[in-house]
């Protein structure tokens, strides 16, 4: 039964009451003092050098990293597809799919490869 | 800018921050805020859970971190170790601050949020210690104030314990709205 989740539901709307009492009732009583030293990055008490939300990390990282995701994933769907291999009355059609799925992330692989994204500048 | 009529202001809330400021601060948050049961209360959330920032300069920062580990176990005093000055209360001035340093403490003391209390922990942060010499500041209350002093070289971790005890009768005893009540604003 759905009715049974009830309790559930009561818990959620307690918690999420409670938080937001909580963050309301202690802005009420907190000081406010902001000033530019306060506001400034916290870069460990060093002068903070550029746009913090700039950021000083390359864009590549960025791009190895989503290369590396879509292939990680792909290595997710290996096992369970690598599972069901052995029922043979799919086996076949099952086979082509993936190398199917492989063959089109392979491309765009090459493609980002062609484009010089795996070139470290 | 036009000034407008305060009322219209009032009325006419324009930002979520006047909409705060308003019920920060008006007549019954006010009479609030004077009541003796209201500031024993507030003083007592904020001595109950105080929470120093994760900041060592020398061995003492050793005695410290013997203080938060399992013996000793800080966290069932609520005095949670944080990684950030925006989320801290206290500094534990851990260690023998050289003159280097001293700048960054400063920094990070100011951008610890309002309430906040230093403590010295051993003799160098406290006065110096051993190195009366050209490169260490002779005492933390040079640079920031501090609210409590624990003697030892290094002190051992009951004894900052005990500096954690006596910070929170401190805090029990202070007027928690001191802030509002004088208008202290900074630059």
């Amino acid at each position: 039964m759905l009715l049974s989740y009830l309790p559930v539901l009561l818990m959620l709307g307690f918690v999420t009451f409670l938080a937001a009492m909580a963050i309301f009732v202690s802005s009420l009583f907190r000081p406010k003092n902001p000033y530019k030293q306060k506001l400034s990055p916290w870069e460990c008490g060093m002068e903070p050098i550029g746009e913090a939300n700039a950021g000083h990390f390359r864009i590549h990282f960025f791009i190895v990293a989503i290369l590396f995701i879509v292939f990680d994933v792909e290595t997710l769907f290996l096992f369970p597809w690598a599972v069901i291999l052995t029922d043979k009355s799919i086996a076949v059609f099952v086979f082509i799919e993936m190398i199917i799925f492989i063959v089109v992330l392979a491309v765009g692989l090459i493609y980002a490869w062609v484009k010089g994204a795996l070139e470290w500048v | 800018m036009e000034r407008k009529h305060p009322l219209e202001e009032t009325i006419l809330f324009t930002r979520l921050e006047d909409v705060a400021n308003v019920l920060r601060n008006n007549p019954v948050m006010n009479r609030l805020k004077d009541n003796v049961v209201t500031k024993n209360v507030v003083n007592w959330g904020r001595a109950s859970s105080l929470w120093p920032m994760t900041f060592g300069l020398a061995c003492c920062a050793i005695e410290m971190i013997a203080a938060a580990c399992s013996r000793y176990d800080l966290d069932r005093m609520g005095i949670v170790f944080r990684p950030s000055p925006r989320q801290s209360d206290v500094m534990v001035v851990a260690g023998t601050m050289t003159k280097k340093i001293a700048p960054m403490v400063k920094t990070l003391y100011d951008q610890m949020a309002e309430p906040r209390w230093v403590i010295a922990q051993g003799g160098c942060a406290s006065a110096g210690g051993p190195y009366n010499t050209y490169a260490v500041v002779q005492g933390t209350d040079l640079v920031i104030p501090v609210d409590v002093y624990i003697p030892g070289c290094p002190p051992r971790p009951d004894a900052l314990l005990f500096g954690f005890l006596q910070l929170m009768e401190k805090i029990k005893r202070e007027q928690p709205f001191v802030l509002e009540e004088r208008g202290i604003k900074a630059g």
